[in-house]
């Protein structure tokens, strides 16, 4: 915990902390500690606390003293109590890149010259991160996507794209939690919901958690599918603690 | 139950809003003038998060199947009961088979309908308020039934005597607060700001209001990062877009304002071609 932060109030009952300005895992770590720590302590009032690549946002209940609560939180940041190990989670996700699903595959094959399955061995070799969940109820920002697989947004965005469709987007892979229209580069389809409002979380994952990708052919994604819809697919994951 | 004959424009059940589950891209939604939707609850003696319906620009044609009591606010959608012309903010009793009508709104664009005790739609993530993707509709379907609590309206009960403060539906003035990227403007932007009055574009809904008047822009798009409702943002192409009750949870432009809690009411009655100015 020590990174040079900046507390800004956010309207009348947000204070919104912010770290440099880059993408970075250690910042991650950082901000997730914080997070954590802010949840041992018991501030008064605090309704919600949020976090993105970068930045955390304490809402509170009712309007604040802001230079008050500004104090209490700087002393929470530096103080060594309430550290704790987080533990996180790797998720390893089904992906089917079979040619009905993945509607931009040939296209970004052929742009980036790279064959189709050398795209799916590179999209699936890496341990992706979690930063946080935004955009759409349940939409994962990933980082770690291979920079050979970075691809331009489309310059007009699909009405819609089907859920659970995986895509590139800039330097950004992501599935689509719900159907929504969008602009990126769709290279295959997973049949696991990542968001679903009838849990409590409504999603199985959490900022700092990691997420593999792997390969499936259509005969099991289908089965995957049967399953997940029967409401009986375990999600293969594993504990790491950092 | 009430039983929806004509569903009107964009008519939706809103309460005060679905909190906790932000972090994992919920958006909040909730009523966009809660000013008027606490007058109609209030006025019917109802808990202040009791569900209501939305409705915009055009209203609603409903058939009650039990008595009840309902309150009207917002804009003057010339509501008539069974035909005859019934007044806003003032509880009136309703029978079994009556109808209720709205026609197009007038000073406004929102008018809500509460109803004694709530409407009693599902609830889904603590919450009643409509929202694609999380409530099964995002709107009232033509022919949807809608549960309420049937109310005997034999006695009147007591009408809670309320100053009813309409005033925001005339004012321009929206009052702000600096936003995180505020300071990186230049004092020329900072000016243009503040000082210009803004026209309301064709392109506002409950995620956000776009403005017509573009800022000359040369801030960078920043990393993605929490934004709110009343967060204003400027793109890079100079527009600006006040993000309303159904935005999502993070955004990557700059959020040059955030808007007052009562000037999130006040913007939500808005409409295209009004002209809206901020004051810090």
């Amino acid at each position: 915990m020590s990174f040079k932060l900046s507390y800004k109030p956010f309207g009348e009952q947000g204070i919104l902390v912010e770290w440099p300005n880059q993408i970075s895992e250690s910042i991650l770590e950082d901000v997730l500690g914080f997070k954590s720590k802010i949840g041992n302590v018991d501030v008064a009032d605090i309704a919600e606390v949020r976090t993105a690549y970068q930045s955390l946002l304490i809402l509170f209940h009712t309007p604040v003293n802001f230079q008050k609560k500004i104090e209490v939180l700087k002393n929470i940041y530096t103080s060594a109590e309430n550290e704790e190990k987080r533990t996180s989670q790797l998720w390893r996700i089904p992906v089917c890149y079979d040619d009905c699903f993945a509607l931009d595959l040939e296209h970004l094959s052929a742009v980036k010259n790279i064959t189709k399955s050398e795209i799916m061995k590179r999209h699936t070799k890496v341990t992706y991160t979690v930063y946080f969940i935004g955009f759409l109820p349940g939409f994962l920002y990933l980082g770690g996507l291979d920079d050979t697989l970075s691809m331009p947004r489309k310059s007009t965005p699909r009405l819609a794209i089907e859920k659970g469709a995986v895509a590139i987007g800039g330097n950004q892979t992501g599935v689509y939690p719900s159907e929504s229209p969008g602009g990126w580069n769709i290279i295959g389809q997973s049949p696991i919901p990542f968001f679903d409002k009838n849990l409590n979380p409504p999603c199985f994952t959490a900022p700092g958690d990691r997420i593999q990708f792997y390969a499936v052919n259509l005969k099991e994604f289908n089965d995957i599918k049967v399953l997940v819809d029967a409401g009986v697919y375990q999600i293969e994951s594993e504990v790491t603690i950092d | 139950m009430i039983k929806v004959l004509n569903s009107g424009l964009y008519s939706s059940i809103q309460d005060l809003g679905r909190y906790g589950f932000q972090e994992y891209g919920v958006p909040y939604s909730g009523a966009m003038d809660k000013q008027a939707m606490l007058f109609a609850n209030t006025i019917l003696a109802n808990a202040e998060d009791s569900a209501v319906l939305e409705m915009t620009m055009l209203g609603a044609k409903l058939e009650f199947q039990c008595d009840t009591f309902i309150c009207i606010s917002g804009a003057d959608m010339r509501a008539k009961l069974n035909g005859t012309r019934i007044p806003n903010y003032k509880m009136i009793a309703v029978k079994a088979a009556d109808v209720l009508s709205f026609l197009s709104a007038n000073g406004g664009i929102r008018t809500y309908l509460a109803v004694k005790g709530g409407f009693k739609t599902d609830v889904v993530m603590r919450s009643r308020s409509m929202y694609q993707g999380v409530t099964h509709n995002h709107v009232i379907q033509d022919g949807d039934l809608l549960a309420i609590e049937p109310q005997s309206n034999q006695s009147y009960p007591k009408n809670a005597r309320l100053k009813i403060n309409k005033d925001y539906f005339i004012q321009s003035q929206l009052g702000v607060f600096k936003g995180p990227e505020y300071d990186l403007l230049s004092e020329v932007q900072q000016h243009l700001l503040i000082d210009k009055p803004f026209i309301i574009s064709k392109n506002n809904n409950r995620m956000a209001y776009q403005l017509e008047e573009l800022i000359e822009n040369t801030l960078e798009p920043i990393i993605t990062t929490p934004v709110l409702p009343g967060s204003v943002q400027l793109t890079p192409s100079g527009k600006l877009i006040i993000l309303m009750r159904d935005c999502q949870t993070t955004g990557g432009y700059p959020r040059v304002l955030q808007l007052k809690q009562e000037s999130l009411n006040c913007l939500a009655q808005k409409y295209t071609g009004q002209l809206i100015k901020f004051s810090l």
